[in-house]
């Protein structure tokens, strides 16, 4: 366990956290202001993943991709509310969350019938490849630390969004009292709009970037969108900042987790003892935590004011 | 969805379970008939799985507790007779006990922390939960792991061996789901009953009238646990296999899919969900391995048009709801 | 004379910069009907749901019937003997009307963990929800399901819920409210015929009633009782008319 270890896996973490927090913006805002639990945010982050291979299949170049897989995201999104989620803000939790686990079977499906069932990828950007040499003799990935700072500056652009300007305020206001920001006279509808298509490009540019370094297969979202809900759970339903502390909290006690968490019952169990139950006790971390922070704080770290 | 019917105000609806029963008993002398033997097994785990969504009903259709991982129950039943295979131990008189008790248990654990929560945090705690069991399986390397454990045989009882004969096992699971059937019918008439159906009409009332919620619910969170920890004893009979996936999150959505789809709160109900869903799901998988593409439209549009579910399309067609 | 059934020591309850309840005490003699008036926002419900034990107080100390129970949640005081009826409908809307009473019922006639036997049989508990039923005039609408009822017989079912429960101490919370007239005095009726079998705190604005009722009233303003007596003393109370009665009218 040396130092350049730990400070590769805390890297790692964050990467994995700074992810986290763009799948859970988009889902923290929905469910905030329109109180809708939507379990199809993971396969948005899917989509963007398999728009991004398609794309760079036709242009041969990243950066094209990203854009137009953003901008396909963005439209697919606008499209699955269109059709389905805006049908379900009156309904309750349940019917909820049956009918976007009908869009994920569906959408799961989808993409094996259109891409196949095979893994896929498209390769890191020229710009970005290589290693910045750390200790040891050991790199870090540029692509990697390309993420983090994209994923940092999302949020702060974010942040300044919603603190800063109009629609922002209105997002704000809405996640506390929907129904008076209503009956003020705010598009209500439009608001939700906004709000989920740009939720659904945050998952969707997750997915994108992600496409490099993880496989791009079917069900990919799946195991996203559950860390995203514990994300927001701890963090607090509603607020973007909880989300981001969530997020790079989860992110780094997952990674550090799996990486030591053998190790660290090695020093007083058995080997043989510690190799299995080490892997169990850190896939199991995150539910830990959040089952033990729901028990001091039922609506999480900083629940939106007026919950 | 429509909101399910009181304890008294149903009076004693027979008719739909009767019918059902006859149709479940005659099938397998139908099956052999029609030289459709494979129809047995089939409708034996249709069968095992109404008894998991039966169990889920008691806590969602009737205590409006949204748990979504309730398959880890299940898993934990299967688990439970499939180590003690492991280490030849193979009387059902022993495992399937066991199986129920680690249901509960497990069930009364998770139940106690997650019934301090509301809404969206009880469903996600209870997924938690569920990924738990899930994560815990899987690195069980001993019995498997991701792969699963197969069980070379069933159960037996005291070193016979009744569960050999696939017609045999068929009608010891149909006993089962009669007589879990009728016990979920008597608790849904019980004082018990009344009082978790009265949580879920008004919590506030409850209280207000001298009940504490929390210790009623915490107590049909468990009766459900083991209920479906039986189902798992089954399950892994039948398969002759144990595995994670049983316990998966997707596992607990079906079963959600499965009471929804039956009509919530009125326990044949979720028999017939079962029965809709996984006789769906043979079908559709016969046509084309892609059916879950048709069938994730048809779930969305039940949500948004067969309110009820199909308990309430057979009440409007004039049928026994 | 017994001690007061109810006993409230400096109570104090805020919600960030706004007192609600400001150091209140006040006592209920056993038996009486005692009326709690005051203007809107005085924080009557809320003293109301710290009594039963849905608010939880800051400060200040609750006795019931000989027992401290500021730390008892609402469902412990309820099987103490303290009933209440809420200022929005709280009924088991899709129970029906008789059920709804039986299983308030229930709850005072032994144990509750009973999982085969069917409650809709108990006769005992029929009878006794029946009966209660019967003193609110609801008897003919038994079978049906309450959340078909109108907005006054509701009113009613609650009254019913609360009465079988044979409590020592009856919390009403604004029992008139969107009530008709007949109805009102149907009430005030019943209420009336209570009289010495149980102790009734009573909040209402309906002056008629209060003043038809009340052994004494106690008057709340920004969540201070500013007096309290006899009816004829408060009627006649100039500060009590200022702050409110004056605005009212005279009753």
């Amino acid at each position: 366990m040396t130092a350049t270890l730990v400070a590769v896996q805390v890297l790692n973490g964050l990467q994995l956290g700074v992810l986290l927090f763009l799948v859970a913006a988009g889902l923290t805002l929905v469910f905030g202001v329109m109180d809708f639990i939507n379990l199809a945010h993971g396969v948005q982050y899917m989509l963007g993943a398999y728009l991004a291979v398609t794309f760079y299949s036709l242009t041969g170049n990243f950066f094209a991709a990203l854009v137009l897989a953003l901008l396909a995201a963005l439209a697919f999104g606008l499209v699955l509310e269109f059709l389905v989620f805006r049908h379900l803000y009156d309904r309750d939790h349940l019917d909820q969350v049956l009918a976007t686990f009908g869009v994920i079977l569906f959408l799961n499906e989808g993409v094996r019938i259109v891409w196949g069932a095979a893994p896929l990828s498209y390769p890191i950007p020229e710009l970005l490849q290589g290693t910045i040499p750390m200790m040891e003799g050991f790199g870090y990935p540029i692509y990697r630390v390309a993420m983090i700072v994209a994923g940092l500056a999302t949020a702060v652009l974010l942040w300044a969004i919603v603190t800063r300007t109009r629609v922002g305020m209105l997002v704000r206001a809405g996640a506390t009292n929907p129904r008076m920001v209503s009956a003020l006279g705010v598009d209500i509808r439009r608001l939700f709009m906004i709000v989920f298509g740009f939720g659904a490009m945050l998952a969707g540019f997750a997915g994108i970037m992600a496409g490099p370094i993880l496989s791009v297969e079917p069900g990919m979202g799946d195991s996203v969108l559950i860390l995203a809900f514990v994300v927001i759970v701890i963090g607090g339903i509603g607020s973007i900042r909880g989300a981001f502390v969530s997020a790079l909290l989860i992110g780094l006690v997952d990674t550090l987790g799996r990486s030591f968490m053998t190790d660290i019952f090695k020093a007083f169990l058995a080997p043989a003892a510690a190799n299995q139950v080490g892997p169990a006790i850190a896939s199991m971390l995150i539910y830990l935590l959040m089952a033990g922070v729901l028990f001091f704080r039922p609506s999480g770290l900083f629940p939106a004011a007026g919950r | 969805m429509s909101r399910p019917t009181t304890a008294a105000s149903t009076g004693v609806r027979w008719s739909v379970p009767l019918v059902l029963l006859v149709l479940l008993a005659a099938v397998p002398a139908v099956a052999n008939a029609a030289d459709m033997g494979f129809a047995i097994s089939l409708v034996t785990r249709v069968m095992i799985y109404a008894i998991a969504a039966l169990s889920l009903d008691l806590i969602l259709g009737y205590g409006a507790m949204v748990s979504f991982g309730h398959a880890a129950f299940l898993g934990i039943g299967a688990y439970a007779v499939g180590i003690a295979s492991a280490h030849d131990e193979w009387n059902a008189v022993v495992t399937f006990p066991i199986a129920i008790v680690a249901a509960g248990a497990f069930a009364l654990l998770t139940g106690a922390i997650s019934l301090r929560t509301r809404g969206v945090y009880f469903i996600m705690i209870t997924l938690a939960f569920g990924q738990m069991a899930y994560f815990t399986a899987s690195s069980l390397s001993d019995y498997g792991g991701d792969d699963g454990l197969t069980m070379w045989g069933r159960s037996e009882v005291f070193g016979a061996t009744p569960f050999e004969d696939d017609t045999a096992f068929y009608y010891v699971v149909l006993a089962c789901l009669a007589g879990c059937f009728l016990f979920a019918r008597a608790v849904v008439g019980s004082r018990f009953g009344r009082v978790i159906a009265g949580v879920r009409e008004n919590r506030l009332r409850m209280q207000a009238v001298g009940f504490n919620p929390y210790a009623y619910q915490l107590v049909a969170y468990a009766i459900a646990g083991m209920m479906a920890g039986l189902a798992g004893a089954l399950l892994a009979n039948h398969a002759e296999f144990v595995s994670p996936s049983y316990m998966s999150w997707q596992r607990s959505g079906e079963l959600i899919i499965m009471v929804v789809l039956g009509g919530m709160g009125t326990l044949h109900g979720a028999v017939l969900g079962a029965i809709a869903y996984l006789t769906l799901e043979e079908v559709l998988s016969h046509w084309t391995e892609h059916w879950r593409v048709i069938f994730g439209p048809l779930l969305i549009l039940v949500v948004l048009y067969a309110r009820g579910g199909l308990g309430s399309l057979l009440r409007r067609s004039g049928g026994d709801g | 004379m017994a001690e007061p059934i109810l006993v409230l020591e400096d109570l104090r309850k805020a919600y960030g910069a706004l007192t609600v309840t400001d150091n209140l005490s006040m006592t209920v003699q056993a038996g009486s009907i005692h009326a709690l008036i005051g203007p809107n926002g005085a924080g009557k419900t809320t003293l109301i749901g710290q009594v039963s034990g849905q608010l939880a107080p800051d400060a200040g100390r609750i006795r019931f019937d000989g027992h401290d129970v500021t730390g008892l949640p609402m469902y412990a005081r309820c099987r103490r003997g303290l009933a209440r009826s809420f200022q929005i409908t709280t009924i088991l809307p899709g129970f029906t009307v008789l059920e709804n009473v039986a299983v308030a019922a229930q709850a005072h006639d032994g144990h509750s963990f009973r999982f085969l036997r069917p409650a809709a049989a108990e006769a005992r508990l029929n009878e006794a929800a029946m009966t209660a039923l019967a003193t609110v005039g609801l008897a003919d609408r038994a079978a049906l399901r309450a959340g078909s009822l109108s907005h006054g017989e509701k009113r009613q079912l609650e009254i019913a819920i609360a009465l079988v429960m044979k409590p020592k101490l009856l919390l009403l919370d604004e029992p008139m409210a969107g009530t008709g007239h007949e109805e009102s005095e149907r009430l005030v009726a019943t209420l009336e015929a209570l009289r010495g079998s149980l102790t009734i705190l009573l909040v209402e604005h309906d002056m008629d009633a209060v003043f038809a009722l009340a052994d004494r009233i106690s008057v709340l303003v920004y969540g201070r009782v500013i007096a309290e007596g006899p009816p004829d003393e408060i009627r006649a109370d100039p500060e009590v008319r200022s702050a409110y009665l004056g605005e009212e009218g005279a009753p």
